[in-house]
């Protein structure tokens, strides 16, 4: 197992994650969906994830993995959270657009 | 005994909480009797301490430390000598009689629980005043005393007058309490202590241009407590207060505290002639002066507190001359038959319905004829009657003023008892005798006081017609001569007489000599004025009516417009000023400026928070990417 891992050298799993994150960070910024935003928001804790699994597995350290499993953990509270606010928003704007929530001003 | 010293002041204190806390809801009998009886109590022990003191010398008692600063240490002490305790004789005695006459006088005010919870504290001031062992205890007193004064003036404090006259008191009383607060700064630097043992046993040894000095920073207070010129005009206008009140604090009690600081600090002046010289010149020109502006006032109070103020100076000249027991001895016929005067014509003005012109009054003397007799007395009491209170205390003063400053002097201050002496009887004459002149609900109204305002009167009547007797002149061997002065003249804390005798060098043909131009002349005087006001029907006139020199003395020499051009009216533009350009325009402008800045940055700033999401996650991925390349770089 750890061998089929090592056979793919870091620097892709570095570029990879890169990539994934970029594109998290960009679905967050540019789209006004708010479940698409959310999204996004999983793509880039996912891109991060798969950093630490793949660390953990070259330095031989497990603790990264443990970490994995705690992001998940974080995650799928987060997106339970994140999708019950979206559900009242719903209900209250008839719409999932977030370029719409702009009370939170001065 | 001496556990039960701090029990005299206390007494009225428990009485004034008891009073002060709960008066509104206990019946007025209830009321009258707590404040009266903690008086009586009060007097009673005071009482047991003057045949202690007489017994086995000065009594002393510290209730506990007060302070202990550095070197400063202060004990919250009681002493009580012979000087004091006469003083808590005169204070616990008359204004208990006092008491006792406010609970018919005040019975119909809605405020007559808070007037004796007041005359209580006051008293408690005023025996802390004569009581304290140093000078701090006295000076709490002395700002007690201040304090219940103002709240008696403006007892009555819907009426706006009265509430100024209680202003002016309190502000003129401070600048007085200004120099007594500098010369007890300085007596602690002369002599690291405030205790009078300590103090007046170093005197001798002390820098005199500084005890001078001393001496006269202390007058500066007593000119302020005890109404002496310059700082005199808020006495008359005191007047505004219940009757009672300027009985008992414009006239017996709380204005002799300067007296009294005066004669307890007998040992500094002794040896500052100059501060002494300085008193008695304030002393006799207030005594004058005020005399001269009674003449023309018809309020029958406003007579009464130039009066006062008379003898005040009376007593200041005699401190001045050294004759400090012959002062004490003034202040206590003083306390009897001004007492009574001011007492008897509270009982006019009850009787009147509140009438104080004694151009409507007259003839009073068919429907008040008790008060009419004590008023009489009261009169020929002040004016030198022989044998009455007042003839024995102004013959000392004049006796030691011929001895010590000479026949230039003596004139002078027989001028003002001659003076006090028609007025008096100007007064008398015109209140009592001849047809009345009031309205008809007036003459329907008008009555005798009761019997619980009667009864302290004619006690107080009594006093003065004996109390003369406490201090008669030898050369007359009535009696017990000079006992006053014997009994202070006993040995105080250490070792010293409490105050010396009066050294009097003057050959016996002088003094009765002296004694019977003085005598015929009140006596003069006395029926002068009954030709003058009785046969001849002669009214005081209108206040319009008046002009030249009477003008200028009903109108007490403009005494009042004068200090307000020259100090009321430049510190109201001063102040004006102050308010407009460096209050408003400056601390405020700071103020304000301060404020508006913020707001305006804050104005600035706060565009950032626009409610726009994605904006704040542009920011938020901005700053990060800045956080991770300060990382890299």
């Amino acid at each position: 197992m750890l061998d089929l891992v090592r056979t793919v050298p870091i620097e892709y799993y570095l570029l990879y994650s890169t990539v994934l994150f970029i594109i998290g960070v960009f679905g967050v910024l540019i789209r006004r969906n708010a479940i698409i935003v959310l999204m996004c928001v999983e793509i880039m804790l996912n891109a991060v994830n798969l950093l630490l699994a793949a660390f953990s597995t070259y330095l031989g350290d497990a603790q990264g993995q443990i970490m994995v499993f705690f992001i998940m953990v974080v995650a799928a509270a987060e997106a339970a959270v994140g999708l019950g606010i979206l559900v009242m928003i719903y209900r209250n704007t008839k719409s999932t657009d977030i370029s719409l929530l702009d009370k939170l001003r001065f | 005994m001496q556990q039960l010293i701090p029990l005299i002041p206390l007494l009225p204190l428990i009485g004034f909480v008891i009073n002060g806390l709960f008066g509104k809801n206990l019946s007025k009998t209830l009321v009258g009797a707590i404040g009266s009886g903690a008086l009586l109590g009060s007097f009673i022990l005071t009482w047991m301490c003057f045949h202690q003191v007489g017994a086995s010398g000065p009594i002393q008692s510290v209730a506990y430390e007060f302070m202990r600063i550095d070197q400063l240490h202060i004990n919250f002490g009681f002493l009580v000598d012979q000087l004091s305790v006469w003083m808590m004789l005169i204070v616990t005695g008359v204004g208990f009689l006092i008491h006792v006459y406010s609970i018919g006088y005040m019975h119909d005010d809605k405020g007559f629980y808070k007037f004796f919870a007041y005359l209580n504290l006051f008293i408690f001031s005023m025996l802390l005043l004569v009581m304290g062992d140093n000078f701090l205890v006295l000076f709490f007193g002395w700002e007690g005393v201040g304090l219940c004064s103002y709240l008696l003036i403006g007892f009555w404090y819907e009426n706006r007058d009265f509430g100024t006259a209680a202003r002016k008191a309190f502000i003129m009383n401070r600048i007085g309490d200004l120099g007594l607060l500098l010369g007890m700064f300085l007596i602690w630097r002369t002599f690291g202590s405030l205790n009078y043992a300590e103090v007046f046993s170093q005197v001798s040894g002390a820098d005199p241009a500084l005890l001078t000095t001393i001496c006269l920073l202390l007058f500066v207070g007593a000119m302020g407590k005890s109404a002496q010129i310059p700082l005199y005009t808020w006495l008359p206008d005191a007047m505004a207060g219940p009757t009672p009140v300027s009985a008992l604090i414009h006239a017996a009690t709380m204005v002799t505290a300067g007296v009294y600081l005066v004669a307890r600090c007998n040992a500094m002046y002794s040896l500052a002639p100059d501060a002494m010289h300085v008193v008695a010149v304030i002393g006799l020109a207030t005594s004058i002066f005020a005399a001269v502006i009674g003449l023309r006032q018809n309020d029958i109070k406003k007579v009464l507190a130039y009066s006062t103020v008379s003898q005040l100076g009376l007593m200041f000249l005699a401190l001045g001359m050294g004759a400090y027991s012959t002062a004490i001895f003034h202040v206590t016929t003083h306390a009897f038959f001004k007492a009574l005067l001011f007492l008897a014509a509270g009982s006019v003005i009850h009787g009147m319905g509140g009438e104080q012109d004694i151009r409507n009054m007259g003839g009073l003397r068919k429907y008040m004829p008790v008060t009419f007799w004590v008023f009489l007395i009261g009169t020929f009491a002040i004016s030198g009657f022989p044998l009455m209170a007042g003839f024995f205390s102004k013959d000392e003063i004049f006796a030691m003023t011929y001895a010590h400053g000479g026949p230039l002097w003596w004139g002078l201050g027989g001028l003002s008892a001659m003076i006090t002496a028609i007025y008096m009887c100007r007064l008398l004459y015109v209140t009592f005798f001849g047809e009345f002149r009031g309205t008809d609900t007036q003459k329907h109204h008008i009555h005798e006081s009761p019997l619980v305002m009667t009864v302290p009167l004619m006690v107080l009547a009594l006093l003065s017609l004996v109390g003369g007797f406490l201090n008669t002149p030898h050369f007359l061997h009535l009696g017990n001569p000079q006992w006053l002065a014997h009994w202070f003249a006993g040995n105080g804390v250490t070792n010293i007489p409490v105050i010396p005798m009066p050294e009097v060098h003057l050959e016996e043909s002088t003094e009765w000599s002296l004694m019977i131009f003085t005598t015929s002349l009140a006596v003069l005087v006395i029926t002068a004025l009954y030709m003058v006001y009785q046969k001849t029907r002669n009214l005081p006139v209108a206040d319009t009516a008046q002009t030249g020199l009477t003008k200028l003395v009903a109108n007490k020499f403009y005494v009042d417009e004068i200090y307000n051009a020259l100090f009321v009216k430049p510190i109201e533009k001063l102040s004006k000023f102050l308010y407009h350009y460096v209050d408003i325009q400056g601390v405020d402008g700071v103020v304000n400026g301060t404020g508006s800045g913020v707001q305006f940055i804050g104005g600035l700033f706060r565009r950032l928070q626009n409610g726009n999401i994605e904006y704040y996650l542009i920011g938020m991925v901005i700053g990060a990417a800045a956080l991770m390349l300060t990382l890299f770089l």
